[in-house]
């Protein structure tokens, strides 16, 4: 099918962009459209106007610094994934992305409008929970950064707000003794998953101080849990077990045509064990490396 | 109310067209339908199929998920542009012949698209890499096998331009 009919402005600064959101209540942003399009055209979204934010300046960037990576609302998945600094400073970063559609929608989609598009099965939603990131929005009434754990409030729903732009988002770096890891089961590679489980580990030594797990296509929102407790004695297969239901506890999978809520719940547990296993491996490695160097 | 109208100018296959579109015009259907380059096909309009892919600046995307107005700052290549200046085939499209990398040819100006990219990018794909290269793009005919193949045999052809590609028997085991 075709879109329906909507007025369109190609705004040159952000100025305008946000003057045509805030005068228009049924505009809608246009990024890489790798989402909204789709929409679009099954009329599944019928916005009377789209504001397309691709002529604007200074937007694509991806800035890594000391404390984490900076990305801009027109930085395309495939410049992140390939920006070496970034996903040294947050490896999370290129693992997360890999999984994330296939390189042509990579090349046109934009890591930020992933995150406002808020898909419980994307996978960035989720890292920038896992990380505690935040977004950077504007409006014409000024900027405000919201934190993550404020961001998704429901099914394709975040806090932003009908005239808010957002500009950038920060993913945190790696922290000493963190190690990260991720994983999902989808149908087709390259497909959105019927489960996928990003993972924080922290430790000192071989002990583990702090383990967190996110969680996509699962619930309605990206969903983040606290496992720490259930390493208290040791990472091994009765710890990773218990980590998975712990997790259970905290989800509600639910049935969809790709897969039943029975299946999921096998998917978190499996994935649960797999990935933390990863994680707490990968946080060891990094610090034997850097006792070697 | 009648539609907005916006005049646009589009670069393809180094070629300037002036178009006059609605906002929703999808890039693929202005290529169709405004330039008449039915070159690029279109299966699902949703971004899976990956047979309207055509290259942006010579980055692959789907023309089907871009509005033709907002692709006025770029230089846009399709199928139709890939053949050589004196009308030869690319090594590209010479290692889909060589291969037997098509059937009824709906899915090729997306795979053909999407590879010119991909051995530019990587001239020599490891067989892992060259299924990578085509793993967004779906093809009900062929089965894949030989345009993984072409993959590899458009890496050597284009390592070795200037032999002359179609006498040569073509590698491996597809024959
Ligand atoms: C075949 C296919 C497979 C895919 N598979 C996956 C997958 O496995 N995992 C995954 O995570 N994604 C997947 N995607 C989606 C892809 O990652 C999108 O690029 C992404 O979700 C949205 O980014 P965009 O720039 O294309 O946003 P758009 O489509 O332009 O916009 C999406 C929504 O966000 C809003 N928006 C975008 N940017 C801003 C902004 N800066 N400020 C305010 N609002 C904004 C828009 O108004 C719209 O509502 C897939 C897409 C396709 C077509
Ligand atoms: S027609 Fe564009 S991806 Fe299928
Ligand atoms: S050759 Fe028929 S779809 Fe690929």
């Amino acid at each position: 099918m075709k879109p329906a009919p909507f007025s369109y402005r190609r705004p040159g600064t952000l100025q305008l962009a946000l003057e045509s959101l805030a005068g228009e209540p049924d505009a809608k942003v246009l990024a890489g459209g790798q989402s909204l399009i789709p929409l679009l055209s099954m009329r599944l979204a019928a916005p009377s106007m789209l504001i397309d934010i691709n002529a604007l300046p200074d937007l694509d960037h991806v800035t890594t610094a000391a404390d984490g990576v900076r990305v801009g609302a027109l930085a395309r998945h495939a410049a992140v994934l390939a920006d070496q600094d970034a996903v040294r400073v947050q490896p999370l970063l290129a693992k997360a992305l890999a999984n994330v559609a296939h390189s042509t929608i990579r090349n046109r989609g934009t890591s930020v409008g992933s995150l406002v598009h808020a898909d419980a099965a994307a996978e960035l939603p989720v890292v920038l929970r896992l990380l505690g990131g935040s977004l950077d929005v504007a409006s014409t009434r000024g900027r405000r950064t919201i934190a993550a754990e404020d961001l998704y409030v429901g099914l394709l729903e975040t806090s932003l707000r009908h005239d808010e732009i957002a500009v950038e988002a920060f993913f945190p770096a790696l922290a000493l003794g963190e190690g990260v890891a991720f994983d999902e089961v989808a149908r087709r590679h390259g497909d959105y998953a019927m489960c996928g489980v990003a993972a924080l580990v922290q430790v000192d030594g071989d002990r583990v101080v702090r383990a967190r797990a996110g969680y996509l296509s699962v619930s309605e929102v990206p969903t983040v849990i606290e496992l720490t407790d259930a390493f208290s004695v040791a990472v091994d297969e009765e710890s990773l077990a218990a980590a998975g239901e712990m997790a259970l506890a905290g989800l509600d999978p639910q049935t969809d045509i790709h897969a039943s809520a029975d299946y999921r719940a096998q998917l978190v547990r499996v994935l649960t064990a797999r990935v933390l296993r990863s994680a707490y491996d990968d946080a060891r490695g990094r610090m034997l490396a850097r006792v070697e160097r | 109310m009648s539609e907005e109208l916006h005049e646009v100018r589009l670069v393809v296959n180094g070629a300037t067209y002036d178009v006059t579109v609605p906002g929703r015009r999808l890039l693929s259907d202005a290529l169709r339908h405004d330039l008449r380059l039915t070159g690029t096909h279109v299966g699902c309009e949703h971004g899976v199929c990956g047979s309207c892919t055509v290259l942006v600046d010579g980055t692959p995307m789907r023309s089907c998920l871009m509005l033709a107005v907002s692709a006025v700052d770029a230089e846009i290549t399709t199928v139709e542009g890939l053949a050589l200046a004196d009308g030869s085939l690319s090594p590209v499209q010479q290692a889909f012949k060589d291969c037997h990398g098509l059937q009824c040819g709906f899915c090729t100006p997306g795979f053909l698209t999407t590879i010119t990219a991909g051995i530019r990018d990587n001239p020599q794909p490891t067989r892992e890499e060259a299924r990578e290269m085509i793993a967004g793009n779906l093809c009900r005919c062929t089965g894949y096998q030989n345009i993984v193949k072409a993959v590899e045999r458009a890496a050597e052809l284009t390592s070795a331009p200037r032999r002359s590609s179609s006498v040569e028997t073509p590698p491996g085991e597809h024959l």
